[in-house]
């Protein structure tokens, strides 16, 4: 396992359902399990993909962790300081140390505020003069390579979509947090201007040091990024690993599904049958047990009754899936005996 | 390429000093006021009338209180009252601009105070919704549950006649209008993620709102504002018609109209006067909010 000094973040048990009103009087009518008990940890200087469809939870989980969102309960550690609690870190503070990367570029930025106007805003809600805070927007306008004296006086709506989304990625950076949430930061941009930008994300962490989380539903671009994956599916955790392991080797079935879906570039390996029907189940009433039994080509009787557990799938490595298939003595009739979990070419044959 | 001359490039390097200049929002809302001809004549008569007003002693040629009953009604043109007389023979031109002091004063002011509380009232509203919003659009419903005039003429008929009352009546009366139109703009602006953003960045609530949702609400609700102004006379006329605003011998244009009234079939010219006023002044305004929201409209 890591050593606790190696951990920036440590997620346990975090939970947010959303109320749905109705009626008359805006009763509560039911809730969406958005998130629901989703626990990992961030190493210092790694990048953790976040990965699942859309409305899996990937959004909520990032709002909440910067406290965008009020959690409905667990903890949120932050290089050892608990946030939020009595003697820890306050929301300011890990607002300091964490920032954030949204997906429009457009509705990100104020349009009636100059581009040194909204980099420098950060630092001076900090403290920073307003000089000095001018003096580090024109500063980080070029890390993220764009001239600053032809940008600090535009507005957003003169810019292009991937000068944009560098200016978001500034405003982040002018806090100097040690951790950046991105939040599917390169889907709304087109293929050249992603790599553009993905480029000067690599470049940008190694420089000064930081940590990513990044959420994306583009698997390609998480392969290229990540050094782990977590992948969700309807607000839990399902499975997370390392990247090469995930990609190679995917253990829970809708993983393996999710990067079946994948296009391919050789005809050879396009598949005809789609990985995966259906839509996935609507998250006010998920399903009891595993919540992809609905969709599962491999769920038994036991996937409806309980929920399984992540469990360290393949003991040489830090790979956790959660998953009956997996887990010995969960009932399932592919799960392996309580002995040692065996390797999965043995589960293939099992089947 | 060797016939590229330097005066084919110079467009370009102008466009590019245009473009580094970077033009502010507000920069370009006067642009295009400059070019709308009809806003523009509409504020200068409007100018004028306000400095008129403003400047009374210096324009009037006589005693707006005294008159003479000898020269009662006397039509436009008459020597040494070039506008004529009212009911009682003082000067109507003195009268008029005496008089556009308290209609101008009842016009704009009730806007401005309205505008500032329930500009507040209806930011914080919108920005902080859940149980704040519904405790102030509630009450202010109930506000909203009277019709405008009425509600103006029953808390001056409570407090009493003259100009402070009238003022804070019809100041009362734009509140929750203006609460609602600013609350829903803002309700607008906070969906967006630069807000967001702005609150990771660990930001206090009231430098957002001051920073980041003033500077993108304020556009509409002046215009909305703007266009107050023009009611806002016409509802203190109203209210003086009635005889529950401005107390004689003090004089307004409503309460012009009024004492003029009767004389309608004597000198109608004379007796269309203060009306004439309160039309073109109250046009005025609503034409120029009419161009502002036009200019305002800048796709950013």
């Amino acid at each position: 396992m890591t050593a606790a000094a190696d951990i920036l973040l440590d997620v346990r048990n975090l939970k947010r359902y959303f109320p749905i009103r109705g009626g008359l009087l805006q009763r509560q009518v039911a809730t969406v399990q958005a998130v629901d008990d989703v626990s990992f940890v961030v190493r210092k200087g790694e990048t953790l993909g976040i990965v699942g469809e859309s409305g899996c939870g990937k959004s909520t989980t990032a709002r909440l962790l910067v406290h965008l969102l009020k959690l409905d309960s667990g903890t949120i550690t932050f290089d050892g300081q608990a946030v939020d609690t009595p003697g820890g870190m306050s929301v300011r503070e890990l607002r300091r140390n964490v920032q954030m990367v949204f997906q429009d570029s457009y509705a990100s930025l104020n349009p009636r505020c100059t581009i040194e106007g909204t980099i420098a805003y950060g630092p001076s809600v900090h403290g920073v003069p307003p000089a000095e805070a001018r003096r580090r927007a024109r500063d980080i306008l070029g890390k993220v390579g764009l001239e600053p004296d032809l940008f600090v006086q535009r507005y957003p709506h003169e810019l292009s979509g991937g000068q944009r989304q560098r200016i978001n990625i500034a405003r982040a950076l002018a806090l100097e947090p040690r951790l950046i949430v991105l939040d599917e930061p390169v889907s709304a941009l087109d293929k050249s201007v992603e790599a553009q930008v993905l480029n000067l994300l690599v470049d940008l962490k190694t420089d000064l040091a930081l940590t990513y989380i990044f959420i994306s539903h583009d698997l390609n671009v998480v392969q290229y990024l990540s050094d782990r994956v977590l992948v969700m599916y309807l607000g839990k955790v399902v499975e997370i690993g390392p990247v090469e392991a995930i990609y190679r080797q995917p253990q829970h079935p809708y993983t393996r599904a999710l990067l079946s879906a994948m296009p391919s570039m050789d005809p050879d390996r396009r598949v005809d049958q789609p990985p995966l029907t259906g839509d996935p189940p609507n998250p006010i009433n998920p399903p009891p047990g595993c919540r992809f039994h609905t969709r599962c080509a491999h769920a038994e009787a036991c996937c409806a009754l309980s929920e399984p557990r992540l469990y360290n799938s393949v003991a040489t490595i830090d790979h956790h899936t959660a998953c009956h298939m997996l887990i010995p003595g969960s009932g399932h009739s592919a799960a392996p005996g309580t002995a040692a979990p065996p390797s999965p070419a043995e589960r293939e044959h099992a089947r | 390429m060797s016939d590229q001359s330097p005066i084919a490039a110079l467009p370009e390097i102008e466009a590019l000093k245009r473009a580094v200049a970077g033009k502010s929002y507000w920069r370009r809302v006067g642009e295009q006021l400059l070019r709308d001809r009809l806003t523009l004549s509409v504020m200068l008569l409007l100018s004028v009338i306000i400095i008129m007003v403003l400047a009374a002693p210096l324009f009037a040629t006589h005693d707006p209180t005294v008159g003479s009953v000898l020269k009662r009604l006397k039509s436009p043109g008459y020597p040494g009252h070039w506008l004529g007389t009212d009911e009682v023979g003082r000067d109507l031109w003195s009268r008029i601009l005496y008089g556009g002091r308290y209609s101008l004063l009842c016009g704009v002011l009730p806007v401005l105070l309205a505008l500032l509380i329930g500009g507040a009232l209806g930011l914080s509203a919108g920005y902080f919704g859940g149980i704040t919003n519904s405790i102030i659009m509630r009450s202010m419903d109930v506000l909203y549950a009277f019709p405008s005039i009425l509600l103006a003429v029953a808390i001056c008929g409570m407090l009493g006649s003259g100009i402070g009352n009238t003022i804070l009546a019809l100041t009362i009366t734009f509140i929750p209008p203006l609460v609602r139109i600013s609350e829903t703009v803002t309700t607008q602006v906070r969906a967006f993620e630069f807000v967001e953003a702005a609150r990771a960045s660990g930001a206090r609530p009231l430098s957002i709102m001051h920073f980041h949702i003033l500077n993108n609400v304020l556009g509409p609700i002046l215009v909305y504002a703007t266009s107050l102004i023009s009611i806002s006379i016409i509802l203190a006329a109203g209210l003086s018609f009635l005889g529950l605003g401005v107390t004689p011998p003090d004089t307004e244009w409503g309460l012009m109209l009024n004492n003029l009234r009767q004389a309608i079939w004597v000198n109608p010219l004379v007796a269309a006067l203060p009306g004439a006023m309160i039309f073109i002044t109250s046009m005025c305004f609503n034409l120029m909010s009419d161009g502002l929201r036009g200019a305002m409209d800048v796709r950013m």
